[in-house]
Formats: C-alpha cells, structure tokens, sequence
C-alpha cells in the first residue's frame, strides 16, 4: 500500500492518541487492582470534576502553545478570580452565577490583555513575561484578600450545589470543560483566526508575510487562555468553595503538562484540543489514583515531569522518523517523475 | 596522476539508486565543475566523499590508493572537505576562533597559544585577500567573508581537495569575483576545487574539468573550454530546452504601479519607476544593492522614509504586508523557506493562508472551498502532488514554489512582486516557472522581477531597471537590455 505523507503524519497523531489511551487504560487497571475504592462512580466523578478545570486552562494553553509562546500565569488567575468570584458572592448572595461568571471571565480577559500586551508590544519573551505576572498576579491576590479565606458557610446554597449537580450522570463543571473543548477546536478548524494560530506559531515571518496580524492573533490567544483561566476560577470556587491566597498555585504547571502530553508542539504551529483534553485526563486520573493510593507528593510531581519529558521526547523521536520517511519518499519521487518525463 | 578518483560508485537508499555506477577522476591543483539539475546525485557523491556515507559499490581512490572513508575526520586527514551553502560558524566566537575551531594552537603547557592562533589566522587572511581582522567577532561578517574564513579553516587544516557547493548562491557579482580570484590562489598552493553550481556561466568560467551528472549516472567528463552552454543543458535534462525563456507576447496597457522618490535612509534613495499592466519590469542590480529593500517596502514590511507610490492612480501608503494585499499587491519573497511557506502544513492550507476570510463567509472556513481553490491552482501552475493535502516539506523545491506562487495568485493580485523567484531550482523546473511568470503577464498582471540571474532578466523583461548602491542608475529597454550594459550600470563602469 502506497502510503501519502499525510496518512504518515495523521498516523502519528493518532499513535499519539493510542499512546495516550493506552497509558491511561494500564493506570486505571492498576489502580483498580491497587486502590479498591478507585473504580467507584463517586470516584470518578471525582475525577471529571478535577479535570474540568485543568481542561479548561489547557485548551486556553494550547492556543497560546499554538501561537509558539507559553502562559505560565493561568494558576495565578484562578486563584485571583476564584477569590473575587466567591468573595463577590459571599458579599452579594443575591447575585445570578451568570453575572459572578462573567465578572471573572472579564478580569481573566484584562489579565490575558496584560500578558499580550507585554508579549507583543513589550516584546518580552512569554516565558519571561508570563513568570513574572505569575508572581505578580499572586502577589495581587495576597494583598487582596489581607490573610483572609472565604468560607462555604458564607456563600449560596446555590453556588455550593453547582459543583454538585450531575446532569446525566456527570459532574456539571466537566459539562462546561467539554463544551468549551468542543468550542476550541471548532476555533481552532472553522473560524479564520483560529487557524492563523498554526500559521503564527510554525512560521511567524510567512505569516507575516501572507497579511497575518500576527501581534494582534498572538494578543487574542493570551486573552483567549486569560479569559479561560478567568472561567476556570469561577469553577474553582465552585468546586473547592473555600478559596484563600493560594488557590490555584501550580495550576499553570497541569495545564502545560496536559498540553505537552496532547502533542501539542512546544515550539508552536501543530497540535490539538482534543489531544490536550485528553491529556488533561490522562493528568488527572493518575494523581486521583496516587492520591487514593496514598503515595507521597514527591510521586505526584515526580510522574508529572517525568510525563512532560517522556512526552517531548517520544515527539523529536517521531518527528526526526517522519522526516526520514519524507525525505526518501521525495527522493523516489522525484527519480520516479524524472523517468516519466524521460519517458515521454 | 589524479589527486581524487571515483570508480564506479553506487549508492541506493531503500531501492532507490541517487548515484549509479559513476567514475571519474579530479586532477591536482585544477576547478572539477559537478553539474547536474537537482537530485541528480550531486549531494550524494559530496557526502560520499566527504564520508558522511559510504558507497554500496565502487572505491575512492585517493593518491593512486583506495581508501575507504568511514567518516567527516578521515576525510578530512585525506585532505578533503566541504565548504556548505551556509558556511557554518560560530557567530560570537572571533574570525581567528573560528578558522581553528576544534585545533586550537597550544602553548607547551597545553593552553591555548593566542598569539600563534591570531598570527596563523592573519596570515591565512592576508594570503586569500581577506580585509578583516582576525579579532573581529563573526557576527556581522557577510557570506562572502564568512566563506573566506571557512577556506582559511579548509587551508589551516592543509586541504588538498575543498568542495564547494554552491558557493556563490547567495554572492554578488563582485563578491564572486572576488572568491574566483580566491579559488585560482588556491591552485597555486596544489588544491584543487570540486564546484557545485546551478549557475553555468559561473562554470564555464572558473572550471577547468566539467563533469555533468544526470538521474545519479555519470553523462560526461569533459575540458570546460570543449563545452557550450547549450550542450551542458542538453547533456543534464537529456533534451534540448529551447524554451528556456518561452516569452508570451503580452499586450502593456496603462500603468499600475507607480513609484516616486521612494527612499529608506541608509538603504536607498530617490526611486521612482512605474510598471504597467501586462508588463514585465526587471530589477537588476547586484546583492546588497537595495532591490530586496526597495521590494520590501512597497509591501509594507520596512518603513519608507520619503516618496509616494500610487496604486492605478491612487495614491497608497504601505502600512503593512495586510494593507497592500487589500490594494492588490503581491510579494514572492527571496526566501521561500523561511518568508513563504508553513513546511508542516498542506498545500491548501498553505495556498489559502492569506485568503482565508473570503473563504469564510460568517467566520466559518468552508473545506471544501478551500480544496477546490487548491486544486484550481494545482492544475493552473501544474504542481506535482498527490493532493491537496499533500505536506508542503514533502514537496521538490520547484513545486514548493509554485505553491508560494498559488498563494499569492489567490489573493487575485493586480501587481506581483517576485524577488528572485527561480533561485536553487533545477533548470527544468525553472522553465516551467517562467513559463508561468511569463502567462500571468500575459493575462494583465504587472509584474516586477527581481533576480541575479542576467539571463532571466533579459529572458524575461519587458524593460530593465538598474540599482546601484540604493540609487537606480539606468533603465534599458528590451531591445537595449543586454549582459554587458546591466552589469556596466550595476557596477558602475562607464561604457
């Protein structure tokens, strides 16, 4: 069978895929025989309310990844947000979700801004640029909230039951993470702007080039992921109720993980939402299994960067193949095209 | 007695053959001229030599005795090595670093001697007509210069065989003088030259042996002076192209673009030219002259300083690449690889990168449409893919830049800028773009082609505009327009 170099690449993503699910297939089936309370609907559930979350930032950091820059800042958000949010509620109990949402959404979309106005019009590199709103946005947060936690007892009945109620089965906030996967990826297929991210991130002079704004797209994946991690503070609060200065911290760090286990190429231009959320799962069932396992912190960060290297790894190796298999294809090709023409 | 020898060599990846049964021989002190289009085994029997791999069949015989050359350091104790396209070094290490990168002069207690180190580099320098110091950080150096430290380093490591590939791709004219002058010196120090070019006038010029290569077989061995152009064409493709330059008669209407005292400070200054519909305008000058620039701003990417362009009458301000695709601008630029295209996308999706709105009515690209633009233009300029879907890095060099090409012509351009559009492509290829070029101003566009290549300019223009050191200097028309008056104007030599 003559293979084209495009079935070659989509076999590589979906051996990408396959990767995953095969990963997640023996730790489940480990944990199973380990942990006896782990293959319980309530456990799993469990599970889906913590990936939601994750999920969430990770769609928003793929767009960013996409663009070849990185947000390191998204923990720091949904902390800040998740604070403002139950904060705001335990003040005004009053007060529709809708609104709560959109109050954290928009401070998400101002921090994002934040971001990408440092990245494109400072032209600080986003490692840099985002580390150090990391810390600043934390910072902001510990000033805010002056030592203080806002409590279950002080917010809605309402709120506290969001996290809780299951429409068919499964937890409302990983509801909203599918819908919000399924709306990056229609972003990142159907709408223009989306696509230009990939155009950005694997070429930014040709995309440049060819009329792309690529500032102002840069600048909307940053708003996009700060608009998300500002979305999942509210899902934060939600789920956790009690928020003080240290929500979130670390999240940055799943979420990238989740991003770079998806396949989602840390030098830009290739990668999906779909492979993001999934790794995002395969992130979250192994700390709830290590957590139900009772296994140290140590193992938890240590299988997270050991995930994050292996993944990277397995890509260059992949890639490098793909790229041999090309460049011998190219060269039949071009001798079997020459013998056409010397035929004719 | 041959310095270097190729006796039948054969060398197959997967099945494949890239070179097939080739011998021949490379003389001491001589320029051994290697040409053939592209994958016609050329980089294969370099990589042979240089033992980056090792031939399936045949011997390399060096100094009357074979050899096999398991790799980069055995070929280089033989005396060969390879100069690249990109010379490779190290930017922020001084030139007399780089010259001994890896051999480092030492002193008797084992530290490296910098003394010698600069005395030996300068001495290099001096001898190849080098004028920078040997102090001086790489960074900022040109590729001619950067060249001249690769030959240092080839020399310093007593090289009797240094292959060049491609050597002056990216050179000027008076830059490749400069390098010929370079490479006659080193006959005189007993090495010999393998030259890899496209460019065969360069050959004819420099070459004393020219060895064609055709599908990895060896066609011809042959004394340069015994060798006409045409016939080292016909021997390469294997038939006669007539048509290298197949010109359609083109009706010149009003004109489209029109440029006025367009100046960049430091770069180029006082440019004024108009081109017409249907018009192919030629920008000659050598490298480094400003064509590039002056291109560049038009499309919005540099900044004008001063000057007006105007776009069928109307006045136009090149804000940004996306401002003059809406007036109806296009550029190809220089470096397709780099400026033109996504490698890891498709051809559609690299073909409707710059279109994409239109092909999104209500924000939604429609597939579908996309596909079918693809096609179109896959037929129109004839692109050898299996479909649109098709990898742009899995395409031959020639097809890639026909689909930077399709990009551009997607966008519906009335004016189409083309920096150096035929650059690194094999000869059959390039008749195909400029048969293509040459349709497209056919059918109304207005064109200006900027290119080193005298031939294509005088192949292909309509009129000529010369540049020299950011000023134009002259404007030939068709009838006017030949080698000797561009490279007087470029150069600056009164007739």
């Amino acid at each position: 069978m003559k293979l084209s170099p495009q079935t070659l690449a989509q076999a590589a993503f979906r051996l990408r895929e396959a990767g995953i699910f095969i990963a997640l297939t023996v730790a489940v089936l480990l944990f199973w025989a380990r942990a006896n309370n782990f293959m319980t609907i309530a456990n799993w559930q469990d599970i889906a309310t913590d990936v939601a979350i994750v999920a969430v930032l990770a769609v928003g950091q793929t767009m960013v990844v996409l663009t070849r820059n990185i947000d390191l800042s998204v923990g720091s958000i949904v902390g800040l947000t998740a604070y403002i949010s139950s904060d705001t509620l335990a003040h005004h109990h009053g007060l529709p979700l809708g609104v709560v949402v959109l109050l954290a959404v928009t401070i998400g979309i101002g921090l994002g801004l934040v971001n990408g106005l440092l990245v494109t019009v400072g032209r600080i590199p986003a490692i840099i640029a985002t580390i150090g709103t990391l810390a600043i946005f934390r910072g902001l947060l510990f000033e805010i909230t002056n030592g203080q936690n806002v409590l279950a007892f002080q917010l809605p009945e309402r709120f506290l039951n969001l996290a809780a109620r299951k429409p068919v089965g499964l937890p409302f906030l990983a509801w909203i993470a599918i819908a919000i996967a399924i709306a990056g990826a229609a972003v990142l297929r159907w709408a223009p702007w989306g696509r230009d991210f990939y155009a950005v991130g694997s070429n930014p002079d040709a995309a440049r080039y060819a009329g792309i704004p690529v500032g102002r797209r840069v600048l909307t994946a940053f708003v996009l992921s700060g608009a998300l991690a500002g979305l999942g503070g509210f899902m934060f609060a939600a789920r956790f109720a009690s928020v003080d200065a240290v929500a979130g911290t670390n999240l940055e760090f799943d979420a990238v993980t989740a991003v770079v286990i998806g396949g989602v190429n840390v030098f830009g231009g290739s990668g999906t939402v779909l492979g993001a959320a999934l790794g995002a799962v395969l992130v979250a069932t192994i700390q709830d299994g290590f957590t139900l396992l009772k296994l140290s912190e140590f193992w938890k960060m240590f299988f997270n960067g050991t995930a994050i290297v292996v993944a990277v790894t397995i890509d260059a190796l992949v890639t490098q193949r793909l790229q041999e298999a090309l460049r011998r294809r190219r060269r039949a090709e071009m001798v079997a095209a020459r013998e056409q023409g010397a035929a004719t | 007695m041959s310095l270097v020898e190729l006796r039948g060599i054969s060398k197959a990846y997967g099945g494949v053959h890239a070179v097939q049964d080739v011998s021949f021989a490379i003389a001491a002190a001589s320029t051994h001229a290697l040409v053939g289009e592209n994958g016609a085994g050329k980089s294969t029997l370099v990589k042979i030599l240089t033992g980056v791999v090792s031939p399936d069949e045949g011997a390399v015989i060096v100094d009357g005795e074979p050899r096999s050359i398991g790799g980069p350091s055995a070929a280089r104790r033989l005396g060969i090595v390879a100069m690249y396209q990109d010379p490779t070094v190290f930017e922020d290490l001084t030139v007399a670093e780089n010259v001994f990168a890896g051999r480092s002069p030492r002193t008797r207690l084992g530290a490296v001697d910098w003394k010698a180190m600069r005395r030996e580099a300068s001495r290099l320098l001096e001898e190849l007509g080098a004028d920078f110091a040997p102090d001086a950080p790489v960074r900022g150096l040109g590729v001619a210069d950067r060249q001249l430290i690769e030959i240092a380093k080839a020399l310093s490591s007593s090289a009797r065989l240094l292959i060049m590939d491609e050597p002056t791709a990216a050179l000027s004219l008076q830059e490749v003088d400069t390098l010929f002058a370079v490479v006659r010196r080193l006959h005189e120090r007993r090495v010999s030259v393998l030259f890899i070019s496209h460019r065969l006038e360069e050959v004819s010029r420099i070459a004393d042996t020219v060895t064609i290569l055709r599908d990895g077989r060896h066609v011809e061995t042959r004394p340069a002076a015994e060798l006409k152009h045409g016939e080292m064409i016909r021997l390469m493709v294997g038939r006669s192209l007539d048509a290298l330059f197949p010109k359609e008669e083109a009706e010149i209407g009003e004109p489209v673009l029109r440029a006025e005292g367009l100046t960049r400070r430091g770069v180029f200054s006082n440019i004024s030219f108009e081109v017409r519909r249907g018009e192919i305008v030629g920008l000659a000058g050598f490298v480094g002259s400003g064509r590039t620039e002056v291109a560049r701003c038009i499309f919005g990417i540099d900044r004008l300083d001063a000057g007006r362009l105007e776009i069928d009458g109307r006045p136009f301000t090149p804000r940004s690449p996306r401002a003059a695709l809406r007036r109806g601008l296009a550029y190809l630029p220089e470096d397709r690889l780099r400026q033109g295209l996504i490698q890891p996308m498709s051809i559609e999706r690299n073909v409707t990168m710059a279109v994409l709105p239109e092909l999104a009515p209500g924000g939604i690209v429609r597939p579908r449409r996309e596909r079918r633009l693809a096609r179109s233009f896959m037929e129109r300029l004839r692109i050898k893919a299996s479909s649109p879907r098709q990898i742009v890095r899995s395409l031959s060099g020639g097809n890639q830049q026909k689909v930077v090409l399709s990009k551009w012509l997607a966008t519906e351009p009335r004016i189409l800028i083309l920096d150096e559009p035929t650059h690194g492509i094999d000869v059959g290829t390039k008749a195909d773009v400029h048969r293509t070029i040459s349709h497209l101003a056919a059918q109304g566009l207005a064109i200006l082609l900027i290119s080193s290549e005298l031939p294509e300019i005088l192949g292909m223009a309509d009129r000529v505009l010369v540049i020299r050191e950011g000023r134009l200097v002259g404007e030939l028309s068709r009838e006017e327009a030949t080698q000797e008056a561009i490279v007087q104007a470029a150069a600056g030599v009164a007739s």
